[in-house]
């Protein structure tokens, strides 16, 4: 997140914007947006059912037992179509914004 | 003599690895290059193994005052920093591998769901709205769909 927020303005000027999701509630989302600075767009799935619909479900991994997201990185064209996924095999291990940029690059 | 009793590079070895531990998820987690890999940590544990050697060769020594004791100190307090190191590489290396395959995600060349979230200030937005609403007066190319675990 602290990389993407860094890299934002070439976010921008690619024409792609970043939107992350988690199954934080909103309020939840506000304190860290708020303590961390962030500046782009955060969504708040509260019952994991946007994660669930993308397979994306991390069981009982969250406070109290809760579904959370795993974490999960794609690349959508204004058609609504993906043009590139990562599916991390390691949480400490994402995606870099250049590399993501260079794809990016590829649509139109 | 006190200087000499004092097992400084036990001690700064111990206090090394707790840093190279706990530096990662303060500091070190925050830029791709030393999060993917953490290598800027594995060196310092390498400086805090060279310095526990030290330190267990000074307390294992012949002529320390009190031969018994400082054997068994600098024995725990090695044995105490290789847990911490032990714990380090379990929780990046083994625990971040802990997650669920996810063989139904949309794939390349795939629609991907429609949906509408709630932002943080409790207003609804749509995927829809996110591909067409423009960026800097142009439309935008794309969106980069984010998830993550949250807070927990």
């Amino acid at each position: 997140m602290r990389s993407i927020e860094n890299s934002l303005a070439n976010f921008n000027q690619a024409g792609i914007r970043p939107v992350a999701i988690s199954a934080d509630t909103p309020g939840e989302t506000r304190v860290l947006l708020n303590s961390a600075g962030y500046t782009f767009q955060f969504l708040s799935d509260r019952n994991a059912e946007v994660i669930r619909r993308y397979d994306l479900v991390h069981a009982h991994a969250g406070e109290g037992g809760r579904d959370i997201a795993r974490p999960a990185e794609f690349l959508v064209d204004p058609t609504g179509t993906v043009r590139w996924i990562n599916l991390t095999e390691n949480y400490w291990v994402r995606a870099r914004p250049k590399d993501i940029l260079d794809k990016a690059k590829l649509l139109q | 003599m006190s200087a000499r009793r004092f097992n400084w590079p036990l001690w700064a070895g111990f206090l090394l690895a707790l840093v190279a531990s706990f530096s990662y998820f303060a500091f070190f987690v925050r830029f791709p290059v030393t999060r993917d890999f953490p290598w800027a940590n594995l060196l310092l544990f390498l400086l805090a193994a060279v310095l526990l050697l030290l330190g267990i060769r000074r307390g294992f020594a012949r002529e320390r005052p009190h031969p018994t004791r400082s054997k068994i100190v600098a024995s725990i307090v090695s044995v105490l920093s290789v847990v911490i190191f032990a714990f380090f590489v379990f929780v990046i290396f083994i625990g971040g591998r802990w997650l669920p395959p996810s063989t139904g995600a949309p794939h390349v060349g795939q629609k991907v769901p429609e949906f509408t979230l709630s932002d943080a200030d409790g207003r609804q937005v749509s995927l829809n709205e996110l591909l067409s609403t423009p960026i800097e007066g142009k439309p935008p190319k794309g969106v980069l769909l984010i998830f993550y675990r949250g807070y927990w």
